[in-house]
């Protein structure tokens, strides 16, 4: 299941996330010299690699689950043949995390080009990539489950993406927000694949590392369900 | 003229149907789409589902292949007890839409390739296998082109290969030829006869009196989610319209009259757009009027006496 969506799909370019990075590490970095203790270009390079990660993969579960349930029919097709919706999902849910996930390297390495100290740490970052990549590209096939039309997944990006990725301590460290703010972002999955990121580049902290993994571990499972049980709503009479 | 046609192939006596459905119902919403359905497909025919649009064919065809689930009845197919047991038969089954669901960005080839990895070919015969369902289709010279520049007669040959890529016993075809023009209807039935002729069970369900007069065994007229009739062509149209019918030509005004009359006078009829058609005529002599012309009875007469539908 998971060499055919490999075998389907091509690698979108990766230059996005990079025109992101050097944008907002120039612009601020010329108002900002130090953020929270690290030079700003280090701080959002870091932000990046999951903010990349999380719009790779959620766009992909969107956009291009939809188009193939709803325009061209394709999972129906598949489910013509013995197999059944779960590992239509989970195949499609596996490819697209894993693929985000990589593409979480590019702003590291750039970061890295501009004087980010790479850390033997930092190995570690695919691994944490892919795994906040499965449960955004989940996340993203429970939306494409529930709406209908393109225009429902504006929505969405309105509605839920933005205020995600604007409230995870990419661009700039929580500790400004109020209370009720820095709360709400442990419950926000890209908050923890933040912090884990930044702790490659500077620093594990062992036991809360271990719940942030632990919270990604535990979106993406519930997110992979989810998805599981709408898609099947929509594709099974 | 009452024999049935061909010898059914290898269907013995007693032997399990391909598929068995009974007392089948579905709903969507406050519509009743199938209305409990009892059908069976023996194993080795080619069996027409002929109704008009909307009779619930395609529902029927999706209950098979578990991508609808039934509110009630019981549905069995290859043996293997649906929808609990649904990838079994699937795995032994061949399924081609009505309407296109290629993923069109992939090659002609690749198509074939991933649903030969889907059907699980082992793979030390997928290459055979895709080389000979490209060459079933026709499609050998374009493999390597992309299925979104196939066109529909093309697309629609694809997708009976994609069905066919594991050599399966059973066979779905809904509506094969809808859409398509003369030419390549011609030859997606002299496919449709080659695959009985390799004894798989086919079941194809159309709108298409001619069509299904043409391949089918058997076949069970289905109108309103229901089979009002099932047999063998030959033995439907001689109990239903007998050997030959008489057509008689007329302004509406007459026509309706002469129907009234014949309503009355207990002989069975038909419309047939500009002219009434008396069935049973070789039964009636000396009760028809005397003009008009005689012919022999066809599928067409026993499908619009039964469904009341008028169609191609």
């Amino acid at each position: 299941m998971f060499k055919y969506f490999w075998q389907t799909r091509t690698f979108a370019s990766v230059v996005e996330p990079l025109i992101m990075l050097l944008a907002f590490g120039f612009g601020f970095g010329k108002l900002v010299s130090e953020v929270a203790g690290i030079p700003y270009l280090q701080f959002v390079g870091t932000g990046i690699v999951a903010t990349s990660v999380l719009f790779s993969a959620v766009f992909s579960g969107m956009f291009d689950a939809l188009y193939k349930r709803r325009y061209q029919r394709v999972y129906d097709a598949m489910l013509a043949a013995p197999v059944d919706v779960d590992e239509i999902v989970t195949g499609e849910v596996l490819f697209l995390g894993v693929r985000a996930g990589l593409y979480g390297i590019v702003p590291l390495a750039v970061a890295c080009c501009f004087g980010l100290k790479p850390e033997p740490a930092m190995a570690l970052v695919p691994a944490i990539g892919i795994l906040t990549g499965i449960g955004f590209a989940a996340l993203g096939m429970l939306f494409a489950a529930l709406v209908t039309t393109f225009d429902g997944l504006s929505y969405v990006i309105s509605a839920v993406i933005t205020p995600l990725y604007l409230v995870a301590g990419t661009f700039f460290p929580l500790t400004r927000l109020p209370q009720w703010l820095r709360v709400a972002a442990q419950f926000n999955p890209l908050y923890h694949c933040v912090e884990l990121v930044r702790h490659c580049a500077f620093g594990l902290q062992p036991g809360v590392d271990a719940l942030h993994i632990g919270a990604l571990a535990l979106f993406a499972l519930i997110a992979w369900r989810l998805a599981i049980w709408r898609t099947s709503k929509r594709l099974i009479d | 003229m009452h024999a049935s046609q061909t010898p059914l192939s290898c269907a013995a006596p007693g032997q399990t149907p391909a598929i068995s459905l009974s007392g089948v119902v579905k709903r969507f919403g406050s519509l009743v789409a199938v209305d409990g359905l009892e059908l069976d497909v023996p194993t080795g025919t080619c069996f027409g589902l002929l109704g008009p649009n909307g009779a619930g064919k395609s529902t029927t065809m999706r209950l098979l292949t578990g991508q609808a689930i039934a509110d009630a009845g019981a549905i069995r197919v290859l043996g293997f007890e649906l929808p609990r047991e649904s990838k079994l038969a699937r795995a032994r089954m061949g399924v081609c839409p009505q309407e296109s669901n290629l993923d069109i960005d992939l090659s002609v080839r690749q198509v074939l390739e991933v649903f030969a990895r889907l059907y699980r070919v082992p793979t030390d015969r997928r290459a055979a296998a895709v080389a000979a369902a490209l060459d079933l289709a026709g499609l050998g010279a374009r493999a390597a082109d992309r299925a979104a520049k196939l066109s529909g007669g093309m697309q629609r040959r694809l997708l009976i290969a994609r069905a066919l890529i594991h050599d399966p016993e059973l066979v779905l075809l809904d509506e094969p030829t809808v859409g398509l023009d003369p030419q390549v209807r011609q030859e997606l039935w002299s496919l449709v006869l080659a695959l009985r002729e390799r004894g798989a069970t086919v079941l194809m369900s159309t709108h298409y009196i001619e069509e299904a007069e043409r391949l089918a065994d058997r076949v069970a007229i289905m109108s309103a989610g229901r089979v009002v009739a099932q047999g063998a062509p030959a033995q439907l149209i001689r109990k239903h319209a007998g050997r030959e019918v008489l057509d008689v030509t007329g302004s509406p005004a007459e026509l309706e009259l002469l129907r009234v009359q014949a309503l009355a006078a207990g002989l069975p009829t038909r419309a047939s757009g500009p002219a009434l058609t008396y069935l049973h005529a070789d039964d009636a002599d000396g009760a028809l009027p005397l003009a008009g012309r005689r012919r022999a009875a066809n599928l067409e007469d026993v499908f619009v006496a039964l469904t009341g539908e008028y169609v191609e």
